[in-house]
């Protein structure tokens, strides 16, 4: 069980929507996280690497946040098999589907791109069929 | 300019996901777990950004060329084909398996190195096998 929490997701959602919208009007391009992972495993990363610091950003402001407010929200990690199956499947898949839940659930999404919309659409229903079948059909977690 | 301002980006878009609760899978798992656990609270978080978002996209289109870089690069593919949907689905099932996906991996890798650093390791070796057979 999880608290709905309806006020500090959208606030944190417009925080992540504006680092999205400074993307677009500063440097005209996409905030993908796994573009920028991807992109970073092969050294390739470009322009100014404005990438690394957005990483650095990324990366950095959690703990900050962690060690000097506390957790929020908690943390309740799956079983240390299923990170490596499901870090497998979502490095591979978002290769494969150009995208995540950043490029196509947020930038494509707002962008109205019919790819986004109709990727968000198949990773959420993937997704919901898995927890389905995990807890409820299998039992797990 | 560019840097810090891509920094500011990373830091603004991660205290947006500690905030928002997606740094914990378990808020994932249940938002996914319509029959069961039901936490909607990530509807929240792309109700809040999506909106946002779209208004920069907007002022970008109406600017025509970006404050920093020359030119804006969005992709304009608009084909609806097998890859796409085979790597979304592909995704999903990832996502639903671990509760995680590439934002909140990275985002949480300082507050929790070794479960989380599993989950990076692998990710990147899937990223780097699909460069394997597709690149």
């Amino acid at each position: 069980m999880t608290e709905f929490t309806p006020g500090l997701s959208v606030l944190g959602g417009l925080f992540i929507g504006l680092s999205a919208a400074l993307g677009f009007v500063f440097f005209g391009r996409v905030i993908g996280i796994s573009g920028i992972l991807g992109r970073a495993l092969h050294f390739d990363f470009g322009e100014i690497q404005w990438r690394v610091w957005f990483l650095a950003g990324l990366i950095g402001m959690p703990l900050v946040l962690e060690l000097s407010v506390g957790s929020l929200h908690g943390f309740d990690p799956s079983h240390p098999l299923a990170m490596v199956v499901a870090g497998l499947l979502v490095g591979y898949g978002t290769r494969l589907g150009s995208g995540c839940t950043s490029g196509h659930g947020i930038c494509g999404i707002s962008r109205l791109s019919v790819r986004s919309i109709v990727a968000t659409g198949c990773f959420m229903t993937s997704a919901i069929l898995t927890v389905f079948v995990m807890r409820q059909l299998i039992g797990v977690v | 300019m560019g840097r810090f301002l891509a920094l500011l980006m990373g830091a603004t878009f991660g205290g947006g996901l500690w905030l928002s609760g997606m740094l914990n899978p378990a808020k994932i798992m249940n938002f996914l777990d319509l029959a069961g656990t039901f936490d909607p609270s990530l509807i929240f978080v792309m109700g809040g950004g999506i909106p946002v978002a779209a208004a920069g996209y907007w002022y970008m289109q109406r600017r025509t060329v970006p404050v920093i870089f020359r030119d804006i690069q969005v992709p304009l593919r608009a084909a609806i084909d097998r890859n796409l949907v085979l790597g979304a689905l592909i995704f999903g099932v990832g996502w639903g398996i671990g509760g995680l996906c590439p934002g909140p991996a990275l985002a949480s890798i300082l507050i929790a190195p070794t479960t989380i650093g599993l989950f990076i390791v692998a990710m990147a070796a899937g990223s780097l096998a699909y460069s394997r057979w597709h690149g």
